[in-house]
């Protein structure tokens, strides 16, 4: 596949993946990611008709345990690892 | 010592356990000055346990069957270890003190280990010369030369291997080449398992579907003796093998009968001569013990195999490190703005550079109009590697390369590199990682002062034949 890597791209993806990048970051990664892009592009050569896609290379099969309650963090755990916190719950910026 | 040595000398009450780790961390306070192979020394609990072992030695607990008894473990930053920094070497996980141990933790505690930090990488495992560290993390030194790499992204797992005058083994963590690579520039044996043979619980994922936790040492009886403890079903991990694992140190005394092995034609093209030159000694070090060898051909996965594995790694990749945005655990910033802003915020300015150069190589390859050519593509592509590999296990053993194509080379020689001609270092060990398959580094010999490693691929679940064959090296 032919992709067009122009700064409008990675501009738009970072936006997407929530990073901000500078204007120099944004040009430096164009023209990286033009060469890996362009390298990676041969996988279009492979023949991959009927193929299936493989989600991981082992074959698994699903086990399912036993319903049973088990022991998990207390709230107090799991709000000890960040400052932002209050009345019980995970403190965000503002929504509205 | 031998770590057996060592651990019945701490059954025997011969050794003073809590004496013997006091010196062990002022011996890595000593070694990491020099070389940055920890992130963290975990001096507290390390020195918990080991009172604990003094204890029940005391009391006359039974302490018999105890594999590790006393032995220090390093662990890569990335696998969490209860109450002690575990940061996978990213700045946004700063000051994150998991809650819990991770399955192979528990496992290796249970048998006795002592842990003694957490060992250095490229931030989440982005790299293969662990030059790419989090923002604020120091760069492990090879052990033999420090104006050279350790490799990557296990380098100071590696690193530490092979400085440690006393009994250790280290846990690591493969994507694409994390262990053997790391191994084979530090000179040190170095086991990456089939997926799912050892659990991932409580490992910071780079990518879930490649993600391999597995033993370092500097012996292969040591590397054995820790995938025996940490192999096996977890009812905590959903893509672990529902099947007994071998006794894996059985197999370091088996002898060699009717094995053949193919060597990849393909792998010896474009390497460094003293590499080629190593590894084919190694192959007739095996030969004259008995292995057949014949020359293969592995056309697909060394021609694609670094192509799918960073489209598939960085597509998985990017969604993990979603996660990281200043809430619930990790770094925070000041409460400012709107969700996105915020989040925005954190990620950039606590993420590093190859951070968000993977981040944006996996989103794009994820994105609607070029998700079916790139990430789609090579979940294909996959497929004909793993059925390349397979073909070739009906017939052999084991397969041999070189580990890497290249010596260590010097900090002033990656700075010159792009990134993709850095990616390309991962050439050999991307595919037997994208295909599951188990791999060891074996360390076949010196070259310039600089260590140089071959690579033994097995079928899934085949780590004993892997071992056996190891065993060959193993120094006596």
């Amino acid at each position: 596949m032919k992709v067009k890597v122009n700064k409008e791209l990675i501009g738009h993806i970072a936006e997407v993946a929530r990073l901000k990048l500078t204007d120099k970051e944004i040009k430096k990664f164009e023209a990286e990611l033009r060469e890996i892009i362009e390298k990676f592009s041969k996988l279009d050569e492979v023949d991959t008709k009927n193929i299936e896609p493989s989600l991981q290379a082992v074959e698994l099969k699903n086990i399912l345990r036993e319903d049973k309650e088990g022991i998990c963090l207390s709230q107090k755990d799991a709000l000890s690892l960040i400052e932002h916190k209050k009345d019980g719950y995970f403190k965000g910026p503002k929504a509205v | 010592m031998d770590t057996y040595e060592f651990v019945n000398k701490i059954k025997n009450n011969e050794i003073d356990i809590v004496e013997h780790t006091h010196k062990v961390i002022e011996e890595c306070k000593k070694i990491n000055k020099e070389y940055n192979y920890l992130n963290v020394i975990s001096e507290e609990l390390a020195l918990e346990q080991a009172k604990n072992i003094k204890k029940s030695i005391k009391n006359k607990e039974n302490i018999k069957n105890k594999k590790l008894l006393g032995v220090a473990v390093s662990v890569k930053d990335s696998i969490c270890v209860k109450n002690v920094e575990s940061a996978a070497g990213s700045r946004i996980l700063k000051g994150y003190k998991p809650l819990f141990d991770a399955t192979v933790i528990k496992k290796a505690k249970e048998q006795g280990a002592i842990i003694i930090g957490k060992t250095s990488q490229d931030e989440f495992g982005f790299g293969g010369f662990s030059v790419n560290v989090g923002l604020s993390f120091k760069i492990p030194k090879n052990p033999f030369d420090k104006q050279r790499s350790c490799g990557g992204s296990s380098g100071g797992t590696a690193g530490i291997t092979q400085k440690a005058s006393f009994p250790h083994i280290a846990l690591g963590e493969s994507t694409g080449g994390s262990i053997a690579e790391p191994s084979s520039f530090c000179g040190v044996f170095g086991l990456c398992p089939t997926y799912g043979r050892v659990s991932r619980y409580g490992l910071i994922d780079y990518a879930n579907s490649l993600d391999k936790i597995g033993p370092m040492g500097k012996s292969l009886q040591e590397v054995a003796l820790l995938q025996e403890t940490i192999s096996g079903f977890d009812q905590n991990e959903s893509t672990t093998i529902n099947k007994p694992a071998d006794n894996y140190t059985d197999f370091t005394n088996k002898k060699i009968k009717n094995v053949k092995i193919g060597i990849i034609k393909e792998a010896f093209e474009n390497i460094d001569n003293k590499v080629n030159k190593k590894t084919l000694e190694g192959i007739k070090k095996l030969e004259e013990a008995g292995v057949k060898t014949e020359e293969v051909s592995l056309k697909m996965p060394i021609k694609y195999g670094l192509a799918t594995y960073y489209m598939l790694a960085t597509s998985e990749a990017s969604t993990n490190l979603a996660k990281y945005c200043g809430m619930r655990y990790g770094i925070s910033e000041k409460l400012e703005g709107n969700f996105n802003e915020y989040f925005t915020k954190v990620r950039s300015s606590n993420f590093s550079a190859e951070a968000k150069r993977r981040i944006i190589l996996g989103t794009f390859a994820r994105m609607s109009g070029y998700r079916d050519a790139y990430y789609i593509k090579a979940t294909k592509v996959r497929t004909k590697i793993v059925e390349e590999y397979k073909k070739l296990f009906k017939k052999y053993d084991a397969l041999i390369s070189p580990t890497v194509p290249i010596l260590p080379p010097k900090f002033s020689e990656i700075e010159k590199l792009t990134p993709l001609q850095q990616y390309m270092i991962d050439a050999i060990t991307v595919s037997p990682n994208v295909a599951g398959l188990p791999h060891l580094n074996v360390p076949v010999g010196f070259e310039n002062n600089l260590p140089v490693g071959m690579l033994l691929t097995a079928d899934h679940l085949e780590e004993g034949k892997l071992i056996q064959l190891g065993s060959l090296f193993e120094k006596n």
